[in-house]
């Protein structure tokens, strides 16, 4: 991670992160489940949207809505305008070096399909091989697996160890002249593990070996600095960035970006159109096939916006903060262990109880007004690396309290109570 | 809380816990797995056909409090019943967890204790998951079939 210098004006004299009165900012926190406050530990799965960006939604349909990069007329102007302010935004929110290496995308899994569909299929042939952990999302495996069995290919997975750590020196090993693309998550969705994004980078880079990185719940939760970290490829969604559903960035490479073929062919995306040749347009429209999402890119704006006036370092050291407390509270319950405990870790809280099904640990929560996600969490692999069907997880929003964590404890101990 | 409780009966928690025929059955000439891949619930039910009666049914796998007890309670109540019986069961069953059942299951004797799944839409499919693989076993279906 980076730490973003910062002019003396911007160092603030007010409580740093209030806690409490950025939970008015977010209306669906404010209601009761099954007669109970809502305590909403699922942000890993969605987080929730702050007024400003549903406002921003709301206000682009009332207000600008048209179609972009075509029209002359006003509300055209506008809604371009809003559009690519967005993909300005979001290049200094991730520090790319030009607003051309942002992408909008549907989210993450997209994202990760087009690199796979462009890139891959441009640069992988037969014999090669793709490297990923044993960690990741099943969003960051299939689109691999369907590129090496087109190529035939071969998948290779770089082991974690019990705390649910990646491995440096086997993974190390696994590249080589084979290797075409490196494939990683940020953070981890089923274990909270932060994975040395800048260090694999390093050794992929060493033997001229891109890298994609899965930054779906790192994005949220940390300041991230494409640059510093050096990677090919960025990869977010924008609803678990306090964002609508439906849009997501992919940050590539310029040179990267501009070598690889389109994936989608349609308006937009061309810059002149024959039935003998097609040209396409520049970046970043080459990859924007089609009429994008313009609202939901607005409300991503919007999210960015409000996440920046805040301060990711903030919000990092308010969910560090909880998720130590969290660990403490949770893992001193008999009867309860916590599955993914690597030291660098971030905002997820997986666990299991002995002799009680996940599944059922869901739906008691619940009735006490507390949403966790309860499964295998897209992450099959990760459960059969440490031998379970599924863990509960909590995973913490920057809106998420001490009170909470502490209903959180009140309800696993309510859990072993019904279920005897 | 009350709703829990109707979920979570004694019953219902005593059968998860020491669930009854729980074992591979050697004499099976029927057998399917249920996969509930959103939760990893995952059963295998093992079949004795013989003259259109079950003459001995078993199951294993592994599953949430629900999915387990009513697997076990499924083995019980079908034991000795004709292929068409189970079927009749398993469709009065089905009614009843889905809350679209006239009464209260009373002619269903033991498994009325799942009426309470009706108030947890999301646990129908555990309720289920074997009996979805009985009858797949039932008719020669040999793909593990899926809630999904």
């Amino acid at each position: 991670m980076s730490t973003v210098a910062k002019t003396p004006h911007e160092i603030r004299a007010e409580p740093m992160f209030d806690v409490h009165k950025i939970r008015r900012d977010f209306p669906i926190l404010h209601q009761q489940v099954h007669g109970k406050p809502l305590v909403y530990l699922d942000n890993a799965a969605t987080t929730q949207k702050p007024l400003a960006v549903i406002e921003a939604i709301s206000n682009y349909y009332r207000h600008d809505n048209s179609n972009i990069h075509r029209g002359v007329h006003t509300l055209s102007e506008r809604a371009t305008e809003a559009y690519e302010k967005v993909r300005a935004a979001a290049q200094k929110f991730l520090n790319a070096a030009s607003s051309k290496e942002i992408i909008f995308v549907r989210g993450t899994t997209e994202a990760i399909n087009l690199v796979a569909q462009t890139y891959g299929r441009k640069n992988v042939s037969s014999g090669d091989e793709v490297v990923i952990t044993a960690m990741e999302h099943h969003s960051n495996i299939v689109p691999w697996q369907l590129l090496c069995e087109e190529k035939g290919a071969r998948l290779r997975v770089a082991p974690i160890n019990d705390r649910g750590e990646l491995l440096l020196e086997e993974f190390e090993k696994l590249l080589g002249p084979k290797t075409k693309i490196v494939a990683i998550g940020h953070l981890s969705n089923a274990l909270g593990t932060i994975n040395p994004v800048r260090e694999i980078v390093r050794m992929a880079h060493a033997r001229n070996i891109p890298v994609l990185v899965d930054g779906a719940q790192a994005a949220p939760r940390m300041q991230v600095d494409v640059q510093e970290l050096d990677c090919d490829f960025y990869a977010l969604s924008g609803h678990k960035l306090y964002g609508p559903t439906g849009i997501g960035i992919l940050y590539g490479k310029m040179e990267l970006l501009e070598t690889m073929p389109p994936w989608q062919g349609g308006g937009d995306m061309i810059a002149s159109v024959t039935f003998e040749k097609t040209v396409y347009n520049r970046l970043p429209y080459k990859f924007e096939a089609g009429t994008p999402n313009i609202a939901d890119t607005i409300g991503l704006g919007a999210a960015i916006e409000y996440l920046s006036t805040l301060g990711l370092e903030q919000i990092e050291q308010h969910e560090a903060g909880l998720l130590n407390y969290a660990t403490q509270a949770v893992g001193a319950i008999p009867g309860v262990r916590l599955v993914g405990t690597a030291k660098e870790k971030a905002g997820v809280l997986s666990f299991v109880m002995d002799d009680i099904h996940p599944h059922d640990i869901g739906t008691i929560l619940d009735s006490e007004g507390i949403a966790v996600r309860t499964g295998h969490h897209c992450a099959q692999p990760v459960m059969q690396r440490f031998n379970i069907p599924a863990t509960a997880r909590a995973s913490l929003g920057l809106y998420n309290t001490r009170q909470e964590i502490d209903a959180l404890v009140a309800g696993i101990y309510k859990v072993q109570e019904v279920m005897g | 809380m009350s709703e829990l409780r109707e979920l979570y009966q004694e019953v219902i928690l005593e059968h998860s816990k020491k669930p009854r025929n729980y074992r591979v059955l050697e004499t099976a000439n029927h057998k399917a797995e249920g996969f509930n891949p959103l939760c990893g619930d995952h059963f295998t039910v093992y079949l004795d056909v013989k003259d259109g009666a079950i003459s001995d049914i078993g199951f294993q796998g592994s599953g949430c409090a629900i999915s387990k007890a009513s697997a076990s309670m499924m083995t019980q109540t079908l034991k000795g019943k004709t292929t068409g019986e189970a079927e009749g069961i398993f469709s009065k069953f089905h009614d009843l967890v889905t809350g679209q059942a006239a009464g209260s299951g009373e002619d269903l004797g033991k498994l009325a204790v799942f009426a309470g799944v009706s108030e947890f839409p999301l646990r129908v499919k555990c309720a289920t998951l074997a009996w979805h693989a009985l009858r797949a076993a039932l008719y020669g279906e040999e793909q593990a079939i899926s809630t999904e």
